[in-house]
């Protein structure tokens, strides 16, 4: 409230602690592909499903091969998304293709399903010289303006409040489109995470905060990272919208997007949206959890895995057998390695790359460097042999 | 003697930090049950218990922030921030706050048992978010004091130091070495002075200057040089702020020429305020331009980091262009 508003008073010290209030998580899909009784279903017509296991299974299958890639030595590094695949496809799934996403890392699956293309996958994460980003920053930060979704920073949580600014733009400029930030339960104790639902909130923007709560950050456990009912609740400080729902769900995970794209769009309103499920995989190539998780605790969520339980419901519903199911895994393999095999034999950047997107044009200090740097390059060409035999004489 | 690498001597002087005085206090990112992302601090929660070795949510500003408090309280917090690239969020609360809290109060308030560890520095495939080397936004803040070791033996001593000494420490550990530099490292407690710089070798033609994993480059450098007649000397400056003018001005008075080399970007630099101060103080002893080999003015690339890292060659080639002049 504000000192304006009015106030209800009462006459003894009550101090409220919330406790009362848990937010309920909405469930709809079961493990074995039935639904709960009385569950609002979304409406998912057969088309819109397939396309959206063909994204999980295909974001599940370059999680696996990839990671055995760097397992090889061929990549120096990857985040597999294993486990969350409902939500990081569902979310997406729910969207105009044209919203905007402005995602953490781990969200793969939203890009598989806006039609990003193993070959635009594997250029960024092998730094070629046809990666969008030029070969500038780590695997697995990608970004394509054609499919709206914000090229991948590192810093956590910056892309929150960003999401919130990019909204306000989109109502300014009456699009009908809403920003959805996705984020880990971690990266929601940053500063960032905090000044943009205030915002949000304030300024009625059409965002929606998307909460990956997979209970880890890197090592540290969901109960060491925050201490109340999780991250839906905080949004009510914040005066606005907000929902639980079981990440693992698709069904759940669809419905509650597509109810909450309609308050951003329709109320300008932002929405708060914490999907609960497990990071099965570990943090990255360079983690290993069994310092500080156990196999006991893996396995009870990989009974809960979120590609079996919609491929239970496909076929429950005579949509999809398990013949089309060993086809599908198949020809993802076979597609991603043909692509990974020709990435890798991309030659790197040009030299030249290297002062391009500084600013908008170069400035004279940095073509001087420039070639100064070609010039040493050409003394000693073996040691730079990523660029060395390919550099104009300009 | 013990042979560590220098994440093991950075551990063993937390060790010893937290046996002899039980107000100092680790935490960060990570930092618990795990031991770190680079497990800098392993095995110090089992010892120490959680109160004194604990995970903090994750929030830079917050982590920094609650230091500042605790060590105005009295305590000694060893804050650790999981990459230098991350320091940002906690700007403000370091460079508004640690560094003038005394000075603001008149010395009623100080966080001076404040000490920042953090690992910085490329070479390690991180590209731009997991390879800066910030100290020169933080050399231009009076109040801190930026330390950087190049090996095992000088972490030990220079972290002990940090910890102890009664003013806010940015501690940068050089991360492409942290497994790769293994030395000689005494077992029990010692430290080496802040803002003392080390000659690491003498010559007598240039003098080359650096610190934390250039180091390694430099010495590279000066065996490509030797090998054409170049004499070197070598300092490795250790602290960057407060830094010690004195024992590269008496070095260069002595060989005429001076080199410096740094990851951080060209521009704004620190080599910039060094060649500035040994000008003005050497002028007259000068034989060549000070000859500066830095990182280019472009954020930190990870496909061309071969062509981006000041490196031993660059460095061999500044020595010859300096002694040529
Ligand atoms: C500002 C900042 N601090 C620290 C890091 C290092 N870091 C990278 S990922 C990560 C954990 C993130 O956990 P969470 O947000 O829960 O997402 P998850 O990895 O579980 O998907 C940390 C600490 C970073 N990238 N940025």
């Amino acid at each position: 409230m504000s000192t304006d508003t009015k106030e209800r008073a009462v006459h003894a010290p009550q101090f409220i602690r919330g406790d009362e209030l848990q937010i309920p998580t909405y469930k709809v899909l079961k493990q074995d592909g039935t639904t709960y009784k009385g569950a609002t279903l979304p409406d998912l017509d057969k088309d819109t499903a397939l396309r959206i296991y063909r994204a999980m299974v295909r974001t599940r299958v370059l999680d696996e091969r990839m990671l055995a890639a760097q397992r090889q030595g061929r990549l120096s590094f990857y985040m597999q998304s294993t486990g969350e695949e409902a939500t990081t496809v569902g979310f997406a799934a729910a969207l105009d293709d044209e919203d905007m996403i402005m995602a953490q890392y781990r969200e793969q699956g939203a890009l598989v399903y806006r039609g990003f293309t193993l070959d635009e996958f594997m250029n960024q994460l092998f730094s070629n010289e046809l990666d969008y980003g030029k070969g500038r920053q780590m695997p697995i930060h990608y970004g394509s303006a054609k499919l709206h979704y914000m090229t991948i920073s590192s810093p956590l949580a910056t892309q929150i409040p960003q999401a919130t600014g990019y909204a306000y733009g989109q109502k300014l400029a009456g699009d009908k489109k809403c920003t959805v930030a996705v984020f880990g339960e971690g990266a929601a104790s940053e500063g960032d995470f905090h000044a943009a639902l205030n915002m949000a909130s304030v300024l009625k923007t059409p965002t929606i905060f998307l909460c990956r709560n997979n209970g880890y950050a890197i090592s540290t456990p969901a109960s060491e990272q925050f201490a109340g009912d999780g991250i839906a609740p905080r949004a009510l400080g914040y005066g606005m919208h907000t929902i639980r729902v079981d990440g693992n769900d698709i069904l759940a995970v669809y419905s509650a997007m597509t109810e909450a794209r309609c308050i951003a769009v329709e109320q300008n309103e932002p929405v708060l949206v914490e999907a609960m499920s497990y990071r099965l995989a570990a943090h990255s190539s360079s983690d290993d959890p069994s310092g500080y998780r156990s196999k006991k605790e893996e396995e009870k969520w990989r009974n809960k895995d979120p590609l079996l339980r919609m491929k239970h419901w496909l076929q429950a519903k005579n949509w999809w057998s398990d013949d089309e199911d060993a086809a599908l895994f198949e020809a993802d393999r076979r597609e991603v390695l043909a692509t990974m095999k020709e990435a890798e034999k991309r030659p790197a950047p040009v030299i030249e790359e290297m002062i391009t997107d500084v600013y908008d044009t170069p400035p004279a200090h940095l073509k001087e460097q420039l070639e100064g740097l070609k010039a040493h390059v050409r003394l000693y060409p073996e040691a730079y042999p990523a660029t060395s035999g390919r550099m104009n004489n300009g | 003697m013990a042979k560590m690498n220098l994440l093991q001597a950075i551990n063993n002087a937390l060790d010893i930090a937290m046996a002899e005085n039980e107000k100092v206090v680790c935490f960060g990112e990570d930092v618990g049950v795990f031991g770190g992302v680079f497990r800098a601090t392993s095995h110090l929660q089992e010892k120490y218990g959680r109160a004194r070795c604990f995970n903090t949510p994750l929030v830079e500003q917050g982590i920094i922030g609650f230091a500042n408090g605790l060590a105005s309280q009295g305590s000694v917090p060893v804050a650790e921030i999981q990459f230098a690239d991350y320091i940002f969020p906690a700007f403000d609360q370091i460079v508004n706050e640690s560094a003038k809290f005394r000075y603001r109060s008149g010395n009623l308030f100080d966080v001076g048992g404040l000490t920042i560890r953090t690992p910085y520095g490329g070479g390690i495939a991180g590209g731009h978010y997991h390879s800066q080397s910030p100290e020169a936004y933080f050399a231009q803040t009076p109040g801190l004091k930026v330390v950087v070791p190049r090996n095992p033996h000088q972490a030990k001593g220079l972290l002990l130091a940090s910890i102890r000494d009664a003013n806010p420490v940015i501690f940068f550990e050089p991360k492409r070495i942290y497994r790769a530099s293994v030395g000689d490292v005494p077992e029990g407690d010692y430290e080496l002075p802040l803002g003392k710089a080390e000659v690491v070798k003498e010559g007598s033609d240039i003098t080359l200057l650096a610190w934390g994993a250039q180091m390694e480059y430099l010495e590279k450098a000066a065996e490509l040089a030797e090998k054409e007649g170049i004499s070197c000397e070598l300092i490795d400056l250790r602290t960057i702020l407060p830094w010690d003018r004195e024992t590269v001005a008496a070095s260069v008075r002595k060989t005429g020429r001076l080199l410096i080399s740094h990851e951080a970007p060209l521009t704004g630099g620190f080599a910039g305020e060094i060649a500035a101060t040994i000008q003005e103080h050497c002028f007259l002893h000068l034989e060549s331009p000070i000859a500066r080999v830095a990182g280019l003015d472009t954020p930190y690339p990870l496909a061309l980091e071969k062509e981006y890292l000041p490196d031993h060659l660059k460095i061999y080639e500044a020595i010859k262009r300096s002694v040529n002049f």
